[in-house]
């Protein structure tokens, strides 16, 4: 029978379920905090960078599947890149990693761009380098 | 994986009673009721004896009872049909902030044809004060129309004597019983109201049928105009097998409610109690007595209502909430926030709604499920840190 699940791919299901990197980070490089418990969607995002890598990421995530699954996924894309490859990380890209997402959560995904770019935003202020490049409007 | 399904609220299975005694109706008795041939009179005998049956079942007489494709149909016929029919004498109504779509929105309609209306807020309970509906009533109001039972939060409404206030006034009275019908008792003339909103699929019956009962005497123009069925108020010919099923549901509704209401209302406090016990920051919302038998409706903090429903389905277990995350509306119900509820507490919240078919197991192993669930989701929720309520909510 045809579940609640059918509308999901099976990498949101599996990001669901066992999200990877969940949780804070001690003394982080950067932190992206967007959305608002009042739109019932907020997503944090914690980077460690070294050497201009993003060595390692985690987050916390207030909302639907989507919004975990986006945020999880996130999580494993930006681990391993260089701050611009992890500054060019679009929503279309969270989505086509995650197998697809229904029209009415895409705006998850969008909320996984925004958290990269507001926690490189935070590591660019904290470290004082490259302060003020072009990184897209702050959320 | 045995699935419990733990949403009455939205829709229930038709009982087979109900299904048999409508198979006949399809291929084999399938006269027009309106035909003089003894097909058409099988199919007419058939459609009054469950039109009587639905009348005894609210204690109304069957010349009372329209049929309409259901409750959403019966409450825009109340509402626009009297509306329409007594404009002469005044262009207000009365309703509340409570109120199902199918009300909200066909006032909203008819605003914007020149009626005004008044949305009377509830307290924190979800309850309306009578007060405050004959405060609101002027010389122009033509109809008020509240909620019986709470589709979201389960409170029941004092509708009775909210009825008396209204026709102490003059005003038409409807309330849309489509929760409570079947359910708890409801007597039209104990409840004195003009009008009344049923629903065949929240009993047990099938889906796309439902019926307005019209007190003798009231002025209402016809909702769909053609044929002379119905009394002319709602021409078409009549969808014979679910009226029958109708019939059915309410026949049984009438013998097994009062048994079934008690039995559901040990379940549901079993249910709301083993929450709280096992989950902290968790709060019930609606009224904790005045409440439909079978409603469970909590709000826990720090997690999202749909990322706890898609772990509950994993689960096998059916639930639904008042959150609706999508980017077509982030607004959670509007019922939670009449109630008071901050946004973001609306955004956290789990209905319940338990049916027939549910039992003390199904009970037991939500409340061996869900707390895990609460505890995973708020592990990985960047609000569980931030707040704690105290123990205001125990």
């Amino acid at each position: 029978m045809p579940d609640v699940w059918s509308q999901y791919g099976e990498k949101v299901l599996d990001h669901f379920k066992n999200p990877r990197n969940v949780g804070e980070m001690e003394n982080p490089d950067g932190v992206g905090r967007v959305g608002s418990p009042v739109c019932g969607d907020v997503m944090e995002l914690y980077i460690k960078v070294k050497d201009d890598i993003i060595v390692d990421a985690k987050f916390k995530t207030f909302g639907c599947a989507a919004a975990i699954s986006s945020s999880s996924m996130l999580t494993e894309m930006v681990k391993g890149k260089s701050i611009q490859e992890a500054l060019k990380i679009s929503n279309k890209a969270v989505v086509e990693a995650l197998g697809g997402l229904p029209p009415a959560k895409i705006h998850c995904s969008v909320m996984a761009e925004e958290a990269v770019k507001a926690a490189i935003e935070d590591y660019f202020k904290k470290s004082g380098k490259q302060e003020g490049t072009e990184i897209g409007p702050a959320p | 994986m045995r699935r419990i399904y733990l949403d009455h609220a939205a829709t229930t299975p038709a009982r087979p009673e109900v299904v048999k005694a409508m198979s006949p109706y399809f291929a084999d008795s399938f006269g027009n009721p309106s035909s003089v041939h003894s097909y058409g009179q099988q199919a007419r005998t058939a459609l009054e004896e469950a039109r009587a049956k639905v009348a005894e079942l609210i204690g109304a007489r069957s010349e009372e009872i329209v049929f309409t494709s259901g409750g959403t149909e019966a409450d825009n016929y109340a509402l626009k049909g009297v509306a329409y029919a007594n404009q002469q004498r005044g262009n207000h109504i009365i309703t509340t902030s409570v109120e199902h779509h199918a009300v909200l929105e066909v006032c909203k309609f008819l605003e914007r044809g020149g009626f005004t209306v008044t949305y009377l807020p509830v307290d924190r309970y979800g309850l309306v004060d009578p007060g405050d509906v004959k405060k609101a009533l002027t010389a122009r109001t033509v109809l008020v129309s509240v909620i019986h039972g709470s589709n979201e939060v389960g409170t029941i409404e004092p509708v009775e004597e909210i009825g008396g206030i209204a026709r102490a006034a003059g005003a038409y009275f409807h309330t849309d019983a489509v929760q409570t019908v079947g359910h708890i008792p409801v007597n039209v003339d104990r409840l004195k109201v003009d009008l009344l909103s049923i629903s065949a699929h929240k009993l047990y019956g099938p889906k796309g049928i439902g019926a307005l009962y019209i007190r003798k005497g009231t002025r209402l123009v016809p909702f769909v105009h053609g044929g002379a069925q119905e009394g002319g108020r709602r021409a078409g010919t009549e969808n014979v097998p679910a009226i029958v099923g109708l019939g059915k549901a309410a026949e049984l509704a009438g013998q097994e409610m009062s048994k079934e209401a008690e039995r559901l209302v040990r379940l549901r406090d079993k249910l709301i109690n083993g929450l709280v016990e096992r989950i902290d920051n968790i709060g019930l919302n609606g009224h904790p007595t005045r409440r439909l038998p079978n409603n469970v409706n909590v709000n826990i903090d720090f997690v999202e209502g749909e990322s706890m429903l898609l772990n509950l389905d994993l689960e096998g277990i059916c639930a639904s909430t008042g959150s609706a995350c999508s980017s077509a509306s982030l607004e959670p119900s509007h019922v939670l926030l009449a109630l008071g509820l901050p946004p973001e507490q609306a955004h956290c919240s789990l209905r319940l709604s338990l049916g027939r078919e549910n039992t003390d197991a199904d009970i037991e192993r939500v409340l061996q499920v869900l707390p895990g669930i609460v505890a995973k989701l708020r592990a990985v929720s960047p609000l569980a840190k931030t707040k704690n309520r105290g123990g205001e909510n125990a």
